[in-house]
């Protein structure tokens, strides 16, 4: 049944993608993975690749870390995206970024990971 | 019916050498001889959970230690929110003739037995595995993300939430058992060190040692009764990312239905205890409660009406934000100091009128709510 579902990779993983999922029977989109859609229950939501294009939600400029490797990132701005796609999501940010602004999403190490980073779209 | 018969709290801060189970164990005692009671008329036990000390059966550790061999005990998880859920479910084992007296524990030598970091990375991972930890969020960043959205659809200011800090200092300066007794200002906390923007050192609780006790129990066990009300609870998410909107939080479901389990009103209520992890915490929580107007808290705080002489009185031992933080028991705290607000056993801190109090926690994130109303009866 749910063989036939592909899990795309994304920065969760390692790779240089924003991955979303939709579900075929209601259109309701989630961006926590799940083999299921969290709205209505149907099996094997369809995984998509996001744009990378969004709004800030909010933000919190976060200049006291907990562990040597993320101190030395201080200070990185936290900020929630709503993305153009319509699912909301946690990444990194430019310091300055403001609630509101549109922005795009690149990728960054942080801690030694792959992370989410959005800019300003330039007008 | 159900009443909260005796109640126990230590000090809050450093309590080295103090084990988990030495500071519930302290508590306890102090809630049981307050009820009246000895130790083998407990035959129900709820506790919270030890951060410093995990462990998959903390209640019975505990029964064991302190030495009671209870009909019913378990542990309960709610994050803050785990003092009055735990509140709640003894009130229903209680009504439901499960148990007489339910001693409610929780302690937690938070401060002194492990570090800062430590307790900072361990509340971190409310955070969701995969999609947020690796982003290096802490719990000040979640509640950050919060405040710089609540501060932007209701033109509330970093100097409007330093007003919560502030007032929590000044009520925390005349109970002894508070951590912190130097007064602070609002420029003390524009000026303090930066956390996680727009949050600074002072809009943040501290990490304490303490522990807080009470006994729920099916009859008062003195002449002042004091009786739950109507309690009710909400959980909308668990991570800040899948949060609703600011308008659909948990705390205005669960007041709604506690407001109907009780059959009371806010304009019954004469004194307030409410969850003040952050300073926007307790803005936001004051208005979803309907305490205050969107975006007036602050100014109520500027013109007293929370203070100790208010018309609302708050958290008048100081609240997570100056008594401290120890975990579960740092809520419970808000619920011994009511305990002796509607018993007139408060003091210097006594207010004029309780007799009819709100009680409210958040946990996780504005994830798990739970509000409660109490009445003092003769």
């Amino acid at each position: 049944m749910s063989g036939s579902r592909q899990a795309l990779a994304d920065w969760t993983t390692g790779a240089e993608a924003i991955v979303y999922q939709a579900c075929a029977a209601c259109g309701a989109r989630q961006y926590f993975r799940r083999s299921f859609c969290c709205l209505c229950g149907a099996p094997d939501p369809v995984e998509k690749r996001a744009s990378g294009e969004g709004t800030v939600y909010a933000t919190a400029l976060v200049c006291r870390a907990a562990t040597p490797e993320t101190r030395a990132h201080v200070p990185y701005n936290v900020v929630l995206v709503d993305t153009i796609e319509g699912f909301r999501m946690m990444a990194h940010g430019d310091n300055d970024l403001a609630i509101g602004d549109k922005v795009s999403a690149r990728f960054a190490l942080f801690a030694g990971r792959l992370v989410p980073y959005f800019e300003k779209v330039k007008i | 019916m159900s009443f909260i018969t005796g109640v126990g709290l230590t000090a809050f801060g450093r309590h080295e050498g103090s084990s988990s189970l030495d500071l519930m164990s302290k508590a306890a005692a102090l809630a049981i001889a307050d009820a009246g009671l000895t130790r083998a008329e407990i035959d129900g036990i709820l506790c919270g959970y030890s951060t410093v000390a995990p462990h998959i059966m903390l209640a019975t550790v505990f029964a064991e230690h302190f030495g009671i061999r209870p009909t019913y005990a378990h542990a309960v998880q709610v994050g803050g929110a785990t003092g009055l859920a735990m509140t709640m479910l003894a009130h229903h084992l209680v009504e439901a003739g499960v148990v007489r007296h339910v001693l409610v524990v929780s302690g937690e030598n938070r401060l002194t037995g492990q570090s800062r970091d430590a307790s900072i990375l361990a509340l971190a991972q409310v955070g969701h595995p995969a999609y947020e930890l690796p982003l290096g969020p802490t719990i000040p960043a979640y509640y950050g993300l919060v405040a710089s959205r609540y501060m932007h659809e209701y033109g509330v200011t970093e100097a409007d939430l330093a007003e919560f800090a502030v007032l929590m200092r000044q009520h925390a300066l005349t109970h002894p058992g508070a951590q912190f007794h130097d007064p602070i200002t609002v420029a003390d906390v524009m000026e303090s060190k930066p956390v996680a923007l727009p949050l600074k050192l002072l809009d943040c609780c501290p990490v304490s040692d303490g522990g807080a006790a009470f006994v729920v129990s099916r009859e008062p066990t003195s002449e002042t009764g004091v009786r739950v009300l109507g309690c009710a609870q909400a959980h909308t998410h668990q991570h800040v990312t899948a949060a609703p909107a600011l308008s659909e939080l948990g705390a205005e479901i669960a007041i709604a239905r506690a407001k109907e389990a009780a059959g009371v009103a806010i304009s019954d209520v004469r004194y307030a205890a409410v969850y003040d992890s952050f300073t926007i915490t307790l803005a936001m929580l004051l208005e979803d409660l309907g305490l205050a107007g969107r975006g007036e808290a602050a100014s109520r705080v500027r013109s007293g009406h929370f203070s100790r002489d208010g018309e609302m009185p708050l958290n008048t031992h100081g609240g997570l934000l100056s008594y401290g933080h120890c975990g579960v028991g740092g809520a419970m705290a808000h619920l011994v100091e009511t305990h002796l607000q509607m018993t007139g056993r408060a003091e210097n801190r006594q207010v004029r009128d309780a007799s009819i109090t709100l009680l409210h926690g958040d946990g996780g994130v504005l994830s798990s709510h739970v509000s409660m109303f109490l009445e003092r009866t003769r």
